[in-house]
C-alpha cells in the first residue's frame, strides 16, 4: 500500500490487516503512556483545504502518538480560483520533506491528482475529498462494528465483517462518507441497505453493491439491521439554493430522522453509528445519539487507532506483518 | 505563385489521377495533367497512395484570441488546422472582448486573413456579452467583411425561449443559422461530467444527459414553428440523436455536429481525474458513443466539428472541480474519423468528405470551400496518407496548447498536404512556415 486513496482501492486482507493493526494500536491507548517510537523522525503533513477539526485533530493525534513530526497547514479558500494552486502547495510541502500528506480537499479526486501527478513523493492519506471518499472514516466505522458485533465488545482480528447487515441512512449523495462505507463493507462481507429520500441518492446508484429503500421505518423492519449508520444532512439542502432536495427540515426528520421509536424497533443488538458533527433534532434527536446503543464517541476514540495504523502501514510497515514494533516491546519514553 | 503537380493522387479515395494546381485553381486532371510531369517551373508531388479530399471546414473552432493569447492565437490555431487538412475554420464568438459586434468579427476575419494559413469565418455572439439577454448586431455583423453567417453562444446555451425564437427568425433575413450549445443551465449547475454510473462513484457532480436532450427537443419545435435553420453543436447522447432523427422526419430544417471525442471517448476516462478528459458536453457512456456513430452513418449527425478548445496549461494542471473544459482536436479530427467510420467500413472517403468539408461549408454558406474535385474549382485542398499509424504527442503539434486527450495514442492516417487557394500551407506532413509568413 503505497498511498490511501479510496476504500475501493483495499482488498479483503489488506482491510483486515488495517483493522488488526488498528486493534493493537488501540492496546497502546489504554496505557499510561501513549506514545510510539515508530515514525520518529519522519514528517507527517496535514494539509486541509476545508475546515475540519475533528478530523485534523485525529489525524495529528496518531501522527504525535506514533512520534512523528506534524505540520499542520491549513489552506482554507486557497484552491479553487484563488491564491496558490493544489501543485504549488504540494511541491513546497515536497521540498520540505514530507513523508506523508493527509490531505483534505472539497474537490473530488484532489488526492489521487496528488498521488499521481508526480507533485509529491510522500504516501498520500485521503481525509476527504468533496463527495468522493473518506477511507479512514470507513476503516474507523468497520473496526467499531467488528469490536460491537463480531468481537462482542472486544476487537476480533483476523475477522471481516461477514453477513452483518448495515443501513446507511441520509444524504447519500453528497456523502463521502457512504461511498467509502458502502466499498469498504462489501470487500468485508457485510450487507449494505442505503437509506433516504429519491433526491439524495445519486443517479448511477444501481452499479453499487448495496440495496436502496426510501422507508426507514421498512428498511429497520425487513432488513433488521445490526447497525444503523445515519448521514450527517445539510439543513441548507432543503432551501432553493442548496438544492431544494427536500421540502423541509421536519418532514426530513418524520421520515429518515433516528428517534426513540425507530431505535426501539432496531434489533437488541443493533449500534447506531454517526460520523459526526451532529444535527441533533435533524437526522438524530437527543434519545438515539446519547442512548447506550450509539457508539458514536467511541467512534472517535477508534478514529485515532485506524490512523495510527495507516501512517504506520504507510511509512513503516510495508513489509512487516502484523503489529508495529513498539506495540509489541515496551515503548521507550520520547522526551 | 507556384504550380503543384499532385502525382497519382486518389480523389476521395476513389481511382487516380494527376491534379495540377494553378493560379489558385484546379487547372487539370487526368492526361492534361499528367502533361505537367515534366515541367519544371511545376513543383511535383508523389501522392501516389494518398487520399485527396476537399480542404477540411470546421465549423467549430475555439481559436482564443482576442483575450487568451496565451492558450492559442489566431497564427497558432490556424496553422494547426492546417496541420489537420483545415482550409476554413469557423472561430467561435466566446473571446475577450466577445465577438458580438461588427468591429470585433472584422479584427478577427481580418487576423485569420494576415495569418494565412486557413480562412477564418467569424461566429457572431447570439447576443451580447453572451449572457443570453439581448439580442448582439446580428445584421451588423452580417453585413461587416467578416460575412458571418453562423450565430452562436457556444459555451452557454441560450436557454431563454424567447430569446432563442427571436433569434432563429432574425437570422433568416440574411440566410444565418443558430448553433446552439444545447445545456439546460439549472439542470447543470456546477456539472462535471456526465451524469451516470461513473460520477455516482467518483462524487463528481452530474451533467445529465435530459439537459442536452430537452433543450434539442425545444429547439426543434422551436425551428419548426417559426421556419428556421436550427444547427445542433456537439451533439453528445443517444437520445439527442434519436430527436434530432425525429425532427428530420418530419422535416424540420435541422443540421447536427458531433466531435471527435464524442465518436471516440467515454466518461470511464474520467476516473484517474485527469482534467484532460474535461469537455462540455462531457464524455458520455458507451452506448451513446455508439449511438452518435450510427447517426453519423446514417446521416442523422450532418457533420463533424472539433470544439478545438485550446487551454494554457495551468487551467489543466490542476484539481479536476478547478480546471478549464475543453480538449484540442484539429491536428486529431480527420484520423479519429478514419478510425472510427473508414477503417470498420462504415464510410467512404467520399462520406469523409462530405461531413469534414462539403456539408459544414454549406451550413456556414461558405461558398468557395467544401467544392467538388474539379477543373476550375478553387484549390483548397488536403492530402492525406490513410496507411500511417503515428502517436499523438503535443510537443509536435502545431496548436500552441498541450490538451489533447490522445496524447500518447496511436491514430491512423496522416494529413502529408495542405493548399489553401492553391498555395501549400502543409508539405512533406509538416507547416510550410516560410511560404505561409512570405504570403
Amino acid at each position: 500500500m503505497r498511498h490511501l486513496l479510496s476504500a475501493a482501492d483495499l482488498s479483503l486482507d489488506e482491510a483486515v490487516r488495517i483493522l488488526d493493526t488498528a486493534g493493537q494500536m488501540a492496546q497502546t491507548q489504554s496505557r499510561e503512556i501513549k506514545k510510539l517510537p515508530t515514525l520518529r523522525g519522519r514528517t507527517v503533513v496535514n494539509l486541509f483545504f476545508e475546515d475540519s477539526t475533528r478530523t485534523r485533530i485525529s489525524f495529528e493525534t496518531a501522527a504525535k502518538r506514533l512520534s512523528a513530526d506534524v505540520i499542520n497547514f491549513s489552506a482554507k479558500g486557497s484552491s479553487v480560483s484563488k491564491g496558490e494552486s493544489l501543485k504549488d502547495t504540494a511541491l513546497t510541502l515536497q521540498a520540505m520533506g514530507a513523508d506523508a500528506v493527509v490531505i483534505r480537499h472539497q474537490a473530488s479526486g484532489a488526492p489521487h491528482r496528488l498521488a499521481t501527478s508526480g507533485w509529491t513523493d510522500g504516501a498520500v492519506v485521503n481525509a476527504g475529498d468533496g463527495t468522493h471518499q473518506h477511507p479512514t472514516q470507513a476503516l474507523l466505522d468497520a473496526f467499531t462494528l467488528r469490536r460491537h458485533l463480531v468481537g462482542e465488545g472486544a476487537d476480533a482480528p483476523g475477522r471481516a465483517l461477514e453477513g452483518l447487515r448495515v443501513a446507511i441512512v441520509g444524504d447519500v449523495l453528497h456523502s463521502r462518507v457512504a461511498r467509502s462505507n458502502v466499498q469498504l463493507l462489501h470487500t468485508l462481507g457485510a450487507q449494505v441497505t442505503l437509506v433516504a429520500p429519491p433526491t439524495l441518492v445519486p443517479v448511477g446508484v444501481e452499479a453499487w453493491p448495496a440495496r436502496v429503500s426510501y422507508h426507514l421505518d421498512e428498511a429497520i423492519a425487513d432488513d433488521k439491521p445490526d447497525a444503523v449508520m445515519m448521514l450527517r444532512v445539510q439543513r441548507e439542502r432543503m432551501s432553493s439554493g442548496g438544492g431544494g432536495f427536500f421540502p423541509s427540515p421536519l418532514e426530513y426528520s418524520r421520515a429518515y430522522g433516528l428517534d426513540a421509536r425507530r431505535l426501539a424497533a432496531l434489533p437488541e443488538h443493533a449500534i447506531v453509528l454517526h460520523p459526526g458533527p451532529m444535527n441533533r433534532g435533524l437526522e438524530i434527536t437527543a434519545d438515539a445519539a446519547d442512548s447506550p446503543r450509539a457508539v458514536i464517541v467511541e467512534q472517535v476514540a477508534n478514529g485515532v487507532a485506524v490512523r495510527m495504523a495507516v501512517l504506520y502501514l504507510l511509512l513503516a510497515g510495508g513489509s512487516a506483518a502484523g503489529a508495529p514494533a513498539g506495540a509489541r516491546t515496551e515503548t521507550k519514553v520520547d522526551q | 505563385m507556384t504550380s503543384y503537380l499532385l502525382r497519382d493522387a486518389s480523389p476521395l479515395g476513389d481511382g487516380t489521377t494527376d491534379v495540377l494546381l494553378a493560379d489558385g485553381v484546379v487547372a487539370a486532371l487526368g492526361d492534361e495533367a499528367a502533361a505537367a510531369r515534366d515541367r519544371g517551373d511545376v513543383t511535383q508531388v508523389d501522392a501516389h497512395g494518398l487520399v485527396l479530399l476537399p480542404g477540411l471546414v470546421d465549423l467549430h473552432t475555439h481559436l482564443r484570441e482576442p483575450g487568451r493569447e496565451d492558450a492559442e492565437t489566431i497564427r497558432s490555431g490556424t496553422r494547426a488546422a492546417a496541420l489537420g487538412g483545415f482550409t476554413a475554420v469557423h472561430a467561435m464568438a466566446n473571446t475577450t472582448p466577445t465577438q458580438d459586434t461588427a468591429g470585433v468579427v472584422e479584427q478577427v476575419w481580418r487576423l485569420g486573413r494576415d495569418a494565412g494559413w486557413a480562412d477564418v469565418h467569424p461566429v457572431g455572439a447570439v447576443t451580447v456579452g453572451l449572457e443570453g439577454e439581448r439580442l448582439a448586431e446580428l445584421g451588423a455583423m452580417a453585413h461587416s467583411q467578416a460575412h458571418v453567417r453562423v450565430f452562436s453562444d457556444d459555451g452557454r446555451c441560450v436557454h431563454d425561449p424567447v430569446v432563442m425564437r427571436r433569434a432563429l427568425e432574425y437570422v433568416k433575413a440574411f440566410d444565418g443559422v443558430v448553433a446552439q450549445h444545447a445545456q439546460e443551465p439549472r439542470l447543470t449547475e456546477g456539472s462535471q461530467m456526465h451524469e451516470g454510473v461513473v460520477s455516482a462513484e467518483l462524487g463528481l457532480a452530474g451533467w445529465p444527459a435530459v439537459a442536452e436532450e430537452a433543450i434539442i427537443a425545444r429547439d426543434v419545435l422551436l425551428a419548426e414553428h417559426v421556419g428556421s435553420r436550427l444547427h445542433v453543436c456537439h451533439l453528445s447522447t443517444a437520445g439527442s440523436v434519436e430527436i434530432v432523427r425525429w425532427a428530420k422526419s418530419r422535416g424540420i430544417d435541422v443540421t447536427a455536429e458531433v466531435t471527435p471525442h464524442h465518436l471516440l471517448l467515454t466518461d470511464e476516462l474520467v476516473r484517474g481525474y485527469d482534467p484532460v478528459f474535461k469537455v462540455n458536453p462531457p464524455l458520455r457512456t458507451q452506448r451513446d458513443v455508439e449511438a452518435v456513430r450510427a447517426g453519423l452513418e446514417d446521416g442523422t449527425i450532418d457533420i463533424v466539428a472539433t470544439d478545438h478548445a485550446p487551454h494554457a496549461r495551468e487551467d489543466k494542471d490542476c484539481e479536476w472541480a478547478a480546471a478549464a473544459f475543453g480538449m484540442t482536436g484539429l491536428e486529431t479530427a480527420l484520423s479519429v474519423v478514419q478510425e472510427v467510420m473508414v477503417d470498420t467500413g462504415r464510410f467512404t472517403w467520399a462520406d469523409v468528405a462530405r461531413v469534414l468539408s462539403t456539408k459544414p461549408a454549406e451550413i456556414g454558406r461558405v461558398t468557395d470551400h467544401g467544392r467538388p474535385i474539379a477543373v476550375g474549382e478553387p484549390a483548397n485542398l488536403t492530402l492525406v496518407d490513410p496507411n500511417v499509424r503515428r502517436t499523438v504527442d503535443p510537443r509536435t503539434q502545431g496548436t500552441q496548447s498541450s490538451n489533447t486527450p490522445l496524447r500518447g495514442r496511436e491514430i491512423s492516417g496522416c494529413v502529408i498536404a495542405t493548399f489553401l487557394r492553391g498555395r501549400a500551407t502543409v508539405l512533406d506532413g509538416g507547416a510550410c512556415d516560410d511560404q505561409v509568413v512570405i504570403a
